[in-house]
C-alpha cells in the first residue's frame, strides 16, 4: 500500500475528476443526438412516410413503392427532373466559365483588386429571395429589360425570356450564373494563388505566352478546383428552390418546376405527403450519387498525398 | 551592327510591347468594368426606384435614372405596406428574422466551438467516425426534414414561432459550425495543450485560457456564415410560419407575389433591399472572413 492512499484515504479518482474527465465526451452528447436525429432519423422516416399512403396527414400504412411509381409517372416530375438537368448542365459550365474568366482578369496583377473581388462576390450576401425578386422584374416585358431597350428606340425589341414557358429556364439559369460565378471566381483566385511561381516564371522563361501559360501550366496545377466547383455547384442545383420560387413561383404553367418546387407543392398545396416525401428522397438520392464518388475521391487524393509527402 | 542601331532595335521592341501591354491592360480592364456594371446593375436599379416615385417608375420603366425623388417608400414599407389583409410593412418580419438569427447564430457557433475543441483536442476512440458522420448534415436537403420537423414542432407547440425556427436552424447549423471550428483548432498545436494539462488545467480551463483567446478569426467566420444562411433562409421560414411570423425571406415572396392592383414599385424595392441590407452590411464589413468561410466550407 503506498503511503499517497493511506494518507489522501482515497481510492481511484474522486467524483470531480471522474466529471473532468467525461466532459469532453458530456459536451458532445447534445450535439451528436441531435445530429443523428437530424440525419439518420429524418432521414428514415421521410423514406418510411415515401413508403406509406399518407395524403393531407402523415400515415403509417406500409404501400411499398407505389408512391415511386406514381411520381415516376408524372408529367410534371418529368419536367422537374430534365429541368434540373438542364440548368445544372447550362448553370454549372456558365459559372465556372465567368468565374475563371474573372479570376484570371483578377490574377493580372489589377488594380483596385479588392474593389473587384467585393463587387463580384455581393450577390452571394443576399438571399436568393431577394436575387429572384429583382430579376423577375428585370424580365418582366411591361417594365424590365424590353421596355428599356424599346425606349432607346429599337421599338419592335421583343423579350420575354421568363413570361414564355419554352424560355423561362434560361431565365432562371442566367440569373443563377449572375449569383453564383462570383462564388466560383473566389475559388479560382484561391486556387490560382496557390500555384507555385517558379513553375510560371519558368514557363515565361520558356517564352510561353500568358495564355499558353494559363493553359498549359497554371490550370491543370489547379484542376481539383475546377471539380469542387462543379461538386458544390450541382449540389445547389438541385436543392434549388428560393431563386425559382421567387422568380417565377414554377411558372408560366408548370414549364419551370424543379425537384424541390415539386416536393414543396405536393406536401404543402396538394397534401399528398407520400408522393412529397418519394421526390425529396430522390433528391436524396441524387445527391449522393454526386457527393459519394465525390468524397471518396477527396480521401484517396489526400492519402496520396500524404504517402508523397 | 553599332551599338546605336542595337539601340534603336531595343527601342523599336520596347514601343511594341508597351503598345501590346497598354492594348492588353485596356482588354482587362474593359472587361473588369463590363462584368462589374452587370453585377452592380440589379442593386443600383433597387436603390434608385426605393427613391423614384411610383408614377415616374410606371412611365418610364424599371431601369431609368430617377426624374423624381421621394423618401416615403422606405418608411411604408418599413411600417405601413399591406401584405395579404395586415398592414404594418416589413418591421415586424425583419424583427422575426433578427429575433430568429441572433440567438440561432449565438447558439449553434458556441455548439460548434465546443464541439471542435473536443474533436480537435480531447480526441477518444471513434471519434473521427463521428465528425464524419456529423459532417453528412452539411448536404442533407431540407426536404428531407420538412416532414419530421413539422411533426416534432407541432407537439413542441412551436409551429409557426420564432423558436421553433431557431429550433430547426440551430440544429441544421451544428454540422457547418463544427467543421469550421474543429478544423481550426486541429491547427493549434497539441504541445500547447499538453502542457496546460500537467500544470493541472482541465477542459475548461484550457477551453477558456487557451482555445477562445485563439478563437476569434475563426468565431467570426462562423457568425458571419451562420448568420448570413439563417438570414437568407426560405424553405423552414415559409413552411413552419405564416403571416406576421414568417421571417423577412417569406415576407418578401407574399409582398411581391400580391401584385393584384398596381405594381407598387418604389414600396417594393425599399421592401426588398431592407431585407437585404444585414446581411449586405455584414458582407461589406467583414468581407474577408465572408470569403474565408466561403472557400473553407466549400472546399473542405
Amino acid at each position: 500500500m503506498s503511503t499517497a492512499e493511506v494518507d489522501g484515504g482515497q481510492v481511484g479518482p474522486t467524483w470531480r475528476e471522474r466529471l473532468t474527465k467525461a466532459s469532453p465526451v458530456l459536451v458532445l452528447v447534445p450535439s451528436l443526438a441531435a445530429s443523428f436525429i437530424y440525419i439518420f432519423v429524418f432521414t428514415i422516416w421521410t423514406l418510411y412516410i415515401s413508403l406509406s399512403n399518407s395524403s393531407l396527414l402523415p400515415s403509417y400504412d406500409f404501400v411499398g413503392l407505389s408512391n415511386y411509381v406514381s411520381l415516376w409517372s408524372n408529367r410534371r416530375w418529368n419536367i422537374a427532373y430534365s429541368n434540373l438537368f438542364l440548368f445544372s448542365a447550362f448553370y454549372i459550365v456558365g459559372a465556372m466559365a465567368i468565374g475563371l474568366l474573372l479570376a484570371i482578369l483578377i490574377d493580372q496583377r489589377v488594380r483596385g483588386e479588392a474593389m473587384w473581388r467585393t463587387i463580384f462576390l455581393y450577390p452571394l450576401a443576399v438571399s436568393f429571395i431577394v436575387t429572384g425578386t429583382v430579376w423577375s422584374w428585370l424580365y418582366n416585358p411591361v417594365d424590365g429589360i424590353q421596355m428599356l431597350v424599346r425606349g432607346l428606340g429599337w421599338t419592335d425589341f421583343n423579350f420575354a425570356l421568363a413570361s414564355d414557358r419554352n424560355t423561362a429556364i434560361y431565365a432562371i439559369i442566367i440569373t443563377g450564373i449572375w449569383q453564383s460565378s462570383g462564388f466560383a471566381m473566389a475559388l479560382f483566385l484561391a486556387g490560382l494563388r496557390s500555384v507555385d511561381p517558379d513553375l510560371v516564371k519558368a514557363a515565361q522563361i520558356d517564352g510561353a505566352s500568358t495564355f499558353r501559360t494559363y493553359r498549359k501550366v497554371i490550370l491543370p496545377v489547379i484542376a481539383p478546383i475546377f471539380l469542387a466547383v462543379a461538386v458544390i455547384q450541382i449540389q445547389f442545383a438541385i436543392k434549388t428552390f428560393d431563386l425559382v420560387a421567387a422568380l417565377t413561383r414554377g411558372g408560366p404553367g408548370i414549364s419551370t418546376t424543379f425537384p424541390a418546387i415539386y416536393v414543396y407543392d405536393l406536401m404543402f398545396q396538394r397534401g399528398q405527403i407520400g408522393e412529397g416525401a418519394a421526390a425529396a428522397m430522390m433528391m436524396l438520392a441524387a445527391l449522393a450519387v454526386v457527393l459519394v464518388p465525390y468524397s471518396f475521391y477527396v480521401v484517396w487524393r489526400r492519402r496520396k498525398e500524404n504517402r508523397h509527402d | 551592327m553599332t551599338d546605336a542601331t542595337i539601340a534603336a532595335v531595343h527601342d523599336r521592341e520596347a514601343a511594341i510591347a508597351g503598345r501590346r501591354h497598354l492594348a492588353s491592360r485596356t482588354i482587362i480592364y474593359a472587361l473588369l468594368t463590363f462584368f462589374a456594371l452587370i453585377y452592380l446593375a440589379p442593386l443600383v436599379i433597387l436603390v434608385f426606384n426605393s427613391f423614384r416615385e411610383q408614377p415616374e417608375i410606371a412611365q418610364n420603366g424599371l431601369i431609368a435614372f430617377p426624374r423624381s425623388f421621394q423618401l416615403s417608400a422606405w418608411a411604408d414599407a418599413w411600417s405601413t405596406y399591406c401584405i395579404g389583409g395586415t398592414c404594418e410593412g416589413m418591421r415586424r418580419n425583419f424583427l422575426n428574422s433578427l429575433w430568429m438569427a441572433v440567438p440561432a447564430t449565438v447558439l449553434s457557433t458556441a455548439l460548434g466551438a465546443l464541439n471542435g475543441y473536443v474533436l480537435s483536442k480531447w480526441r477518444f476512440r471513434g471519434s473521427e467516425t463521428l465528425f464524419t458522420l456529423m459532417l453528412l448534415g452539411v448536404f442533407m436537403p431540407g426536404q428531407i426534414a420538412l416532414m419530421p420537423w413539422a411533426f416534432i414542432l407541432g407537439k413542441l407547440g412551436l409551429t409557426n414561432s420564432t423558436y421553433g425556427l431557431i429550433l430547426v436552424h440551430v440544429i441544421q447549423g451544428i454540422s457547418f459550425t463544427t467543421l469550421f471550428c474543429r478544423n481550426y483548432y486541429v491547427s493549434i498545436p497539441d504541445d500547447l495543450i499538453k502542457a496546460a494539462r500537467i500544470d493541472g488545467a482541465g477542459f475548461w480551463r484550457i477551453f477558456r485560457k487557451i482555445i477562445l483567446p485563439l478563437s476569434p478569426p475563426i468565431l467570426i467566420v462562423t457568425v458571419i456564415w451562420q448568420f448570413t444562411g439563417i438570414w437568407n433562409e426560405y424553405l423552414f421560414g415559409v413552411v413552419f410560419t405564416s403571416g406576421r411570423e414568417q421571417p423577412i425571406t417569406a415576407a418578401l415572396v407574399a409582398l411581391t407575389a400580391s401584385g393584384t392592383n398596381v405594381r407598387a414599385y418604389d414600396v417594393m424595392s425599399a421592401a426588398v433591399l431592407i431585407g437585404a441590407l444585414p446581411p449586405l452590411l455584414v458582407y461589406f464589413f467583414g468581407g474577408k472572413y465572408f470569403v474565408r468561410g466561403l472557400t473553407q466550407g466549400a472546399i473542405k
